[in-house]
């Protein structure tokens, strides 16, 4: 089995975000980019299933700060080869790196065959475009969203695979191979790895860099303006210690004939 | 020539969802700003039924079709693509759910059209739609503009109250045909429903619901112990039920259930829009986090800033005790 | 006064379990009598399938690797206590057990969920909350005394507070944080912190096996010190401190590494005119791990409470060299979920109760993991309202206050 791990690096929303002086992006002196979380969820159960059914898991990331460190902890947590798209703009949008993935995946002999491409169903920026569906789309492959488990049939054309729908119901696919899967969750959650391990990942191994493609999907969207949240109304808040809190709730409650 | 706004109607199982009448709401808003009309798509089979609802819209597009029964993402899309390429309406507007997810952006990458996601709102201004975006986890706004029409928009639960995309009268209906692959590459093949038994979060008037900040299983008793005093159930956000904590069936956002309690008390929420979105229209709202900033107290009616592992055992003691006062 | 428990030179960092006797700390192993002392004090002995005893036992029948596949020595909290009954003197939490972890973490073939998050976020954030960095120093502003940053005012100082990750960031770390930073102030101390570039020492993650993210952590925190001229360490970390003396001293890290607690008792004589307020407390004093066994500052902290007016001392059956650990070293703050799951008694629960027996109204502690375990420990048993924590730097600002 030959599985591509597509790997997007996001803004990470544990530092506050702020406007960049041109009014319409994030400033970038306090941007910190982490893993997208649901890829971490893709490259675990490409893990799983290469655990399962043996094959190659492959890595693939356009190049941003900390990419590196993130394509060495795949490799230690198991990856067979970690792929670099390097020379592409900043500010690029999840359609235009769908579209980049897409065209190195169908070009680059390194990444070919590949049965199963995961990334993650969904990102926090995927503002004009999920990846999944858009490099299904360019790559003409079968697509299906929001995954929580992969089986893969002895014959290796066939999957079927388990998407997740409201009220904790699922539904269970047979997709035909090769296929592009939007991974909600892993069967397991993302595993831990030594720290001592990416170090020596990153002594053993080299990251294959492969050009961005030329030719460029066109932008469809335009960010008018980036604001921060508009507070529309606040809770009341309660203060005090917490019996007094406590005390304020249950009058709350009494009014409301909840207690 | 000037299009209509068309609302992509999100059915499933039978049911239109919640979140296509809201989206009903806004479709109307900017198909009357814009002077055109207002249509819903409608795919599925033997579902024309399901049209009646729709009187929001002048009228309602409906696709019937065996392969759009359960359908997926790719079904959708074709089936919605086909009608946008011939119809040429004005905008799409996509109720963005699971249901949906990715139908979306498969339309627009097949007809090289605008697609954009987490609309929260439509403005028209100067003859053109600018779409409200809330991005990283609420985190950021944009006011976005599509460089090309049709645009096809994704709108996220909260952009107008449902009750403004119901009406009382059935709209016309008109029959479409699609052409759909006989063997499509992703077919349906059956549901797996949550376990049965257990409690029926939907039907509960009392919530406690604990998300990260009740920080481990055996906290859970906690939460436990105030839904009992309440005479409520606990439930929680999406990071409680993936650690194992609670079962599926007590997932409260966008992939579990929606609910609407007399009372939702959020502990360790921090109201990430996927949560918020199960939840927003409960009745009084009263979180507890450790983060004054945290999005969920933009929400809630009453906040306390406060550890939920403090909070929670106190707040406990103190419903008993009132409890057994107007008792005794 | 303090005497460590340790040998007279620290250990060596080149020591492998392949070189371990070459040197005079690994062949001292070999001579352990298996006597069991070290299985008998161990706070979790009766869960621990590998004590230091077994551990020799199976590196002499040439078996070690069967430790290192046994998950068992998760439940070792590197309280020191095994090391200090050793009738032979073997550096067992310096220098067997953290060799012997740091296989077991490596073939862990998942960890838990709480110490995963806690062990990436250190990595990522240099906390283990998972905080912004940028938020490290939000406390700062909260105290009324001036407390100079070095990353905006670099010249040289006498003392680089080290603050530590929890009194950073946590509400009542950041409590102790504000009564450290007057007691500094009321002394005159020459003391400035790092600021937001202070990053977590990483001597827990070293001390559950994570050497790898310790040796990152060391890297950074080493190139950072470079930066600055400072006379001396003094920290509120009980776990830092035993990083910047042990571990980073063997690198050739030389500074004078002190602990708050005895860095203020050195000063009792010019702190006890200031603190004019009685307090009418009676307080038993936890010895904690690092602090107590490891370096001997046991009168220290007893000096300081006895220094304040309306104190009354009583001590737990389990004093200084007996002390119960609270359960966080280790790895332990992060595996509490972990252990309920296996249906261990939290050691926290367990020193609370044995506090409580002592009748005193306040349990004081000088290492930032206690604070938050005991308060919980409290609540859980039902016991908040008979007694509080407090760092003794809490109560000597408390003290001070008029």
């Amino acid at each position: 089995m030959n599985i591509l791990v597509l790997l997007r690096m996001v803004a990470d929303v544990v530092e506050e975000l702020e406007i960049a002086a041109d009014g319409k992006s994030l400033a970038l002196e306090s941007l910190r980019m982490i893993l997208s979380e649901s890829d971490g969820h893709a490259l675990e159960e490409a893990l799983l299933l290469k655990e399962r059914y043996g094959g190659q898991v492959t890595v693939v990331a356009l190049d941003a700060p900390e990419v590196d460190d993130v394509l060495f902890a795949s490799l230690a947590k198991g990856a067979d080869r970690a792929t670099k798209v390097t020379g592409a703009e900043t500010g690029l949008t999840s359609r235009g790196m769908a579209h980049i993935f897409s065209q190195v995946i169908a070009t680059a002999a390194s990444l070919k065959p590949a049965d199963l491409i995961l990334t993650g169903t969904q990102a926090i920026d995927d503002l004009d475009g999920l990846v999944a569906p858009l490099v299904a789309h360019f790559l003409r492959l079968p697509f299906v969203p929001i995954v929580v488990q992969v089986a893969v049939e002895k014959s290796g054309s066939m999957a079927t695979v388990v998407k997740e729908y409201p009220g904790g119901v699922r539904g269970e696919f047979e997709v035909r191979l090769p296929a592009v899967l939007g991974i909600q969750a892993a069967e397991k959650p993302p595993r831990y790895v030594p720290v001592a391990k990416v170090r020596a990942a990153a002594k053993a191994h080299k990251i294959e860099c492969l050009p961005v493609p030329s030719q460029l999907e066109p932008l469809f969207v335009e960010v008018l303006q980036m604001m921060k949240p508009e507070v529309a109304g606040h809770a009341e808040m309660l203060e005090g210690p917490a019996e007094k809190i406590a005390g304020k709730v249950c009058e709350i409650l009494a009014a409301r004939g909840l207690v | 020539m000037a299009g209509n706004i068309w609302v992509l109607a999100e059915q499933w199982r039978g049911q239109v969802s919640e979140l296509t009448y809201e989206v009903l709401a806004l479709g109307s808003e900017v198909a009357t700003a814009l002077g055109l009309k207002l249509q819903v798509v409608l795919l599925g089979h033997k579902v024309k039924s399901l049209a009646d609802t729709l009187g929001k819209a002048d009228s309602v597009l409906y696709v019937d079709h065996p392969a759009l029964e359960e359908p997926t993402a790719e079904t959708q899309s074709s089936a919605l693509a086909q009608l946008v390429k011939e119809l040429q309406p004005q905008s799409v507007l996509i109720p963005l759910t699971n249901i949906t997810l990715g139908v979306g952006t498969l339309v627009s990458a097949q007809l090289q059209l605008p697609g954009i996601n987490f609309c929260r709102d439509l403005r028209v201004v100067d003859g053109r739609l600018q779409a409200h975006c809330v991005l990283y986890g609420g985190k950021m706004e944009v006011l976005v503009t599509a460089l090309r029409e049709p645009a096809i928009l994704g709108i996220s639960p909260g952009a107008r109250p449902a009750e403004k995309g119901r009406v009382a009268q059935a709209p016309a209906v008109e029959e479409v045909t699609v052409t759909l692959p006989e063997a499509p590459p992703v077919r349906f093949k059956k549901y797996i429903e949550p376990e049965a038994g257990g409690v029926d979060i939907t039907k509960q008037d009392v919530l406690v619901a604990v998300g990260r900040g009740i920080q481990g299983q055996d906290n859970m008793t906690l939460a436990e112990e105030l839904a009992q005093a309440l005479g409520g159930a606990v439930c929680g956000s999406r990071p409680v039920i993936d650690q194992g904590w609670l079962p599926l069936a007590r997932q409260v956002g966008k992939s579990g259930l929606t609910v609407k309690p007399k009372l939702y008390l959020a502990a360790g929420i921090s109201g990430a829009p996927e949560h918020v979105e199960g939840m927003k229209n409960a009745d009084l709202i009263i979180a507890v986090n450790t983060d004054p900033q945290a999005p969920i107290f933009n929400l809630a009616h009453y906040g306390i800033a406060g550890d939920v592992l403090e909070i929670l055992p106190v707040l406990t003691q103190e419903v008993r005790k009132t409890i057994l006062k107007k008792a005794g | 006064m303090g005497s460590p428990i340790a040998g007279a030179q620290p250990p060596v960092c080149e020591l492998t379990l392949e070189n371990l006797f070459e040197f005079p700390e690994g062949r001292k192993v070999l001579t352990c009598i298996q006597c069991g002392m070290c299985a008998g004090t161990c706070p979790h002995g009766e869960v621990m399938d590998y004590p230091p005893r077994r551990i020799i036992g199976m590196l002499r029948a040439g078996m070690l690797e069967k430790v290192f596949t046994s998950d068992s020595l998760l439940n070792c909290v590197a309280c020191y206590a095994c090391m200090a009954k050793c009738p032979r003197g073997i550096q067992l939490t310096e220098v067997l057990l953290p060799l012997v972890k740091e296989q077991v973490f490596l073939r862990l073939p998942e960890i838990p969920g709480e110490l995963h998050k806690a062990l990436e976020n250190t990595l990522r954030y240099g906390n283990p909350m998972g905080e912004s960095p940028r938020k490290r120093t939000a406390w700062v502003k909260t105290v009324e005394v001036p407390i100079r940053i070095l990353a905006e005012d670099p010249r040289p100082v006498d003392v680089l507070w080290f603050v530590e990750c929890q009194n950073s960031y946590h509400p009542r770390g950041q409590d102790i944080s504000r009564a450290t930073a007057r007691l500094f102030y009321a002394l005159g101390t020459d003391f400035a912190i790092l600021g937001n570039e202070e990053k977590c020492a990483g001597e827990c993650a070293r001390l559950v096996g994570e050497t790898g993210l310790f040796d990152t952590l060391t890297d950074y925190n080493v190139a950072v010190f470079r930066n600055y001229r400072f006379n001396r360490i003094v920290t509120s970390g009980a776990h830092a401190h035993d990083a910047f003396l042990y571990q980073y001293r063997a690198l050739g890290f030389n500074y004078p590494v002190e602990h708050v607690t005895p860095f203020f008792a050195r000063y009792v004589d010019q702190l006890k005119p200031l603190l004019q307020r009685k307090l009418n407390y009676t307080v038993t004093y936890h010895d904690s791990c690092c602090l107590g066994r490891h370096n001997g500052f046991y009168e220290e902290p007893r000096m300081l409470l006895k220094a304040i007016p309306g104190i009354k001392l009583v001590e737990m059956p389990h004093n200084r060299m007996n002390a119960v650990c609270c359960g966080g070293g280790g790895g332990g703050m992060w595996l509490d979920t972990y252990y309920k799951a296996k249906g261990y008694e939290r050691l926290s629960e367990r020193r609370v109760k044995e506090a409580v027996a002592t009748g005193a109204d306040v349990l004081a502690i000088s290492c930032p993991y206690e604070v938050s375990r005991f308060e919980d420990a409290l609540k859980v048993l039902g016991y908040d309202k008979r007694m509080i924590v407090r760092d003794v730097v809490e109560l000597l600002a408390e003290a001070m206050e008029v």
